[in-house]
């Protein structure tokens, strides 16, 4: 019997298993895929909002500007990137003035702080490439980028350092009250019980809910986003993200920079039924560049090196729902998050972390490990540093990916520690092999050998992202 | 810092080439900085014939074609270091590069050569909407997994784009037993050489689907099928004509790309019709000294070109270092093209600076047939010659002589013309 099983090993599933591994307590993360971070998570725009798009006095305001606020000490603390490179709403005729004035209005009552209405010329001041046709802007200085697979894998590692136990590639099928008190999680591998769960399961937060629960019913829409990434060779395009005055369906389609010196477009937002569809379409793409060609002077459209699509799970109510379930008492929702959702999400993993101490009365650990090391990037050592490095570690000297400049030394780092990858995704996703101009097209042959031979299993077992997805299918001569 | 008369990017046949000319020419300080763990490049993975037939008048696989040139490089005790990879040239030839046992280190380079080859256009840089399930390769990847690693990508294949590398893999992935449905070609025409359509295509069956593109991928964890549809004259898929192709690989050749990251952080100038340095008659680009070769500089389609003109890049490079490192900066002049030649290389000529010979290779932008391909000095035509098929997929090549020079010594303008018969 775990004290809480968490379902669910996107952002927010790590962010509350991280928050809650101060406490004692044990607890079980439960995953589907053979990856922390393979759902929405690992496909949205980077962003940690200012927090001036909610409407003021909900969930998603309240948690989004809690999370903008503890971004830098956290970014420190697990030593990811982050940076505050400033956010722009262009408003692109004069008709739209009163929505950005609206949406200023809504940002100040949130708490966010630095908003600014400007002009053309400041516009242009801030970021000369954007179109002329902008006739105003919302600037808001505190908005920010954040890579959300290192912001996922760092939540996960420090949480398992800190006793957390993932149990990944098991899929939930159904969560009912145990006999006894507490809840009997059945899963494809077994049966768990706990006296708490979290349900962080994303586009599925709703049926987890609905099992539970004969209160409100929740109904969770995927609402598709289409995106285009840039390479590095775009990256002085903008510096700062830029959105147009939001729209029904959300933000709209938006330019900003990664913390990784890529350019990002997207998203488009389609409802759609398929919770597995993250397909991209013609219309879709098609439609991306357009909306981001119209917000600056030239897109360089010809500089993308792939495409992708990520769901949000859309609520009806278009709310967080987060906390307790009143019918389903030890049932903690995490549902209906979707932007601000990476945002939000050291806020809502703090909060619920301590929803459940109170409800288990948990104590504080007198050795919790705040702090975790990122994978060490040796670009930024210096020479002596990194000529030590690779004295001492050779694997430091062998670049693997060339697109990225990554070596054998930090894929190997991300195969071994806490919660490590297992798959080219997962190496792709923690140190960027792959994730470059010529998409694993020259490193996935080697990535595939250095995973067979620090997981021990042959190559035809390595896949791209778990499941059936292998990457080669036998030998050459296996059929004669 | 360590000094090198020439270093040499890139081990594979143009770097290899232009090492052994430079030799040949009385460098002996020469180093060659590969990323790979073999001399050879690319040529190692075509373990298909055809290679040399020009070079050495004989039919040779890839991996024997880069043996010869490997083998003339030991035999003159060429420096190379495998396994490193450069990571910056600086503008005044300072050389940055990484390996396991040298950690980061510099040269300094009296004179470069860029040998840097290419590499594929990938999915993503296509576009192609649809799911990201494994299955999805570029037809280097799966020569590579196939005749290095010994590894089958998949047992059904459909391709994209008709360029050789996809044609080539159409037959290999054939003979290792995988079914190929169809060979899909957005353009008109074929990206490929002919000979490759009939011995990689025809002589298997294997349908060549011109004006077709796939529109859509299918497949969660891995491809179970892709969308082909027709596409119109402006290349837009139409409606209607859209068919499923059930298949668990899709693989791409859909053009090369030069890998010119280095080239372009050294701010040498590119040429956007080849994606490649521009260069002058010595093949040195806009930084003094620096000169390019091979892929990186335009696409080749045989390997003996790129042979014979990094041999040309060799001998320039040699040229300058015995020179004392003197830029040409003479009489530039740039090289015209009239009805059909979508680039030249070189980009400018300087007559003083012409030798014996001058190559100048081209591509043209569509399918041409009986036309002449002429160069003029001035106004004077000084050759003219018939051409039955003129392909995007086929580089075409006219050579000059220093005599034709020598009879215009106030040359002002060159151009060379694709003409009607």
């Amino acid at each position: 019997m775990y004290d809480v099983i968490i379902v669910g090993g996107g952002v927010i599933g790590c962010a509350v298993a991280r928050y809650l591994s101060r406490y004692h307590a044990s607890v079980c993360l439960v995953e589907r895929e053979e990856d922390v971070c393979s759902g929405t998570s690992k496909a949205n725009s980077g962003l940690i909002h200012a927090g001036f798009d909610a409407p003021h006095g909900s969930l998603m305001a309240k948690y989004n500007v809690e999370g903008s606020k503890m971004m830098p000490a956290l970014a420190k603390e697990l030593d990811i990137p982050f940076r505050r490179n400033g956010a722009m709403v262009l408003c692109l005729n004069e008709e739209d003035v009163p929505r950005l004035e609206a949406l200023y209005e809504n940002g100040v009552k949130n708490g966010v702080e630095g908003l600014e209405l400007i002009g053309p010329d400041r516009i242009h001041e801030i970021e000369p490439n954007v179109t002329d046709d902008a006739v105003a802007a919302l600037y808001a200085p505190t908005a920010g980028i954040v890579c959300p697979f290192l912001m996922t894998v760092a939540f996960a590692e420090n949480a398992s350092v800190n006793g957390v136990e993932f149990k990944l590639d098991t899929e939930v099928k159904a969560i009912t009250p145990a006999a006894e008190g507490g809840w009997t999680v059945q899963t494809e591998a077994g049966v768990l019980k706990a006296k708490c769960v979290v349900n962080a399961a994303g586009v599925y937060s709703d049926v987890f809910h609905n099992m539970v629960s004969a209160g409100r019913k929740l109904h969770i829409t995927p609402r598709r986003g289409d995106y285009c990434l840039l390479d590095h060779t775009a990256k002085d395009l903008t510096d700062c993200t830029i959105f147009q005055v939001p729209g029904k369906l959300g933000k709209g389609v938006l330019i900003t920079p990664t913390v990784h010196g890529n350019i990002i477009l997207g998203p488009t937002a389609v409802s759609i039924e398929d919770r597995e569809g993250v397909n991209t379409t013609a219309a879709g793409l098609s439609e991306l560049l357009n909306k981001a060609g119209a917000t600056v002077k030239q897109l360089p459209a010809n500089q993308v090196i792939t495409s992708f699509a990520g769901l949000r799970a859309h609520e009806d109510g278009h709310e967080f729902i987060v906390g307790e379930v009143e019918d389903a008492p030890g049932f903690f929702n995490c549902a209906g998050i979707e932007s601000p959702g990476l945002s939000s999400a050291p806020a809502i993993g703090k909060a619920v972390a301590e929803m459940l101490r109170d409800k288990l009365s948990l104590s504080e650990k007198e050795d919790f490990i705040p702090t975790r090391r990122g994978i060490l990037d040796p670009k930024t050592l210096s020479r002596e540093e990194r000529n030590a490095l690779i004295k001492e570690q050779p694997a430091y000297g062998q670049i693997i990916c060339r697109c990225e400049n990554v070596t054998e030394g930090e894929i190997i780092d991300a195969i071994r520690r806490p919660v490590g990858a297992r798959s080219l995704d997962g190496v792709k996703r923690r140190v960027r092999a792959g994730m470059g101009r010529c998409q694993a097209g020259f490193c996935s042959p080697r990535v595939i050998e250095i995973l067979a031979r620090e997981l021990g299993v042959e190559s035809s077992e390595i896949t791209k992202s778990g499941g059936k997805s292998n990457f080669i299918v036998g030998t050459t001569k296996d059929r004669y | 810092m360590k000094e090198v008369d020439i270093v040499i990017i890139g081990g594979g046949p143009a770097g290899l080439a232009a090492a052994v000319s430079a030799y040949d020419a009385g460098v002996r300080s020469i180093l060659i900085l590969e990323r790979d763990k073999e001399l050879g490049g690319i040529l190692n993975q075509c373990i298909h014939n055809g290679f040399g037939l020009h070079t050495f008048k004989e039919e040779l696989t890839g991996p024997e074609y880069a043996q010869r040139f490997a083998d003339q490089v030991r035999e003159r005790s060429i420096a190379y270091k495998l396994n490193t990879m450069v990571l910056e040239i600086s503008r005044d030839k300072v050389v940055t590069a990484m390996n396991r046992e040298d950690g980061l280190f510099d040269i300094q380079a009296k004179a470069v050569v860029l040998a840097m080859g290419c590499r594929e256009r990938s999915r993503g840089a296509l576009n192609i909407p649809g799911f990201r399930p494994a299955g999805v390769y570029s037809a280097g990847t799966a020569q590579q997994l196939v005749n290095i690693e010994g590894y089958m990508p998949g047992r059904e294949v459909v391709i994209l784009g008709s360029g050789d590398i996809g044609l080539i893999m159409a037959r290999r992935m054939t003979l290792e037993g995988a079914k190929v449905k169809a060979v899909a070609e957005l353009m008109p025409y074929s990206g490929g050489l002919k000979r490759n359509i009939v011995q990689c295509l025809d002589d298997f069956g294997i349908p060549l689907l011109l004006s077709h593109t796939v529109v859509d991928i299918h497949g969660k964890e891995r491809v179970t099928g892709v969308t082909i549809a027709e596409v119109d004259g402006n290349l837009k898929p139409i409606p209607g004509t859209e068919a499923f192709y059930s298949c668990d690989t899709l693989l791409l050749s859909c053009g090369l790309l030069p890998e010119n990251e280095l080239s372009r952080a050294m701010g040498v100038e590119m040429n956007r019709a080849t994606n490649g340095p521009v260069v002058n008659e010595s093949l040195e680009t806009s930084v003094s000294g620096v000169f390019a070769a091979g892929n990186v500089l335009h696409v080749h389609d045989l390997v003996d070109y790129v042979s014979e003109e990094a041999g040309a890049a060799g001998r320039a490079a040699a040229e300058y270092v015995r020179s004392g490192g003197e830029h040409s900066g003479g009489h530039e002049i740039p090289v015209a093209t009239e009805g059909g030649p979508r680039y030249t290389v070189p980009c400018t000529i300087d007559p003083q600076k012409v030798g014996e010979t001058l190559t100048l290779r081209f591509r043209v932008g569509s399918v041409m047939k009986d036309r002449f391909v002429s160069v003029y000095l001035d106004d004077e035509r000084v050759t003219h010659r018939k051409r039955q098929v003129m392909a995007p997929g086929e580089m075409e090549e006219v050579k000059l002589t220093r005599t034709m020079f020598d009879k215009h010594p106030d040359l002002q303008r060159i151009t060379v013309k694709v003409e009607e018969a």
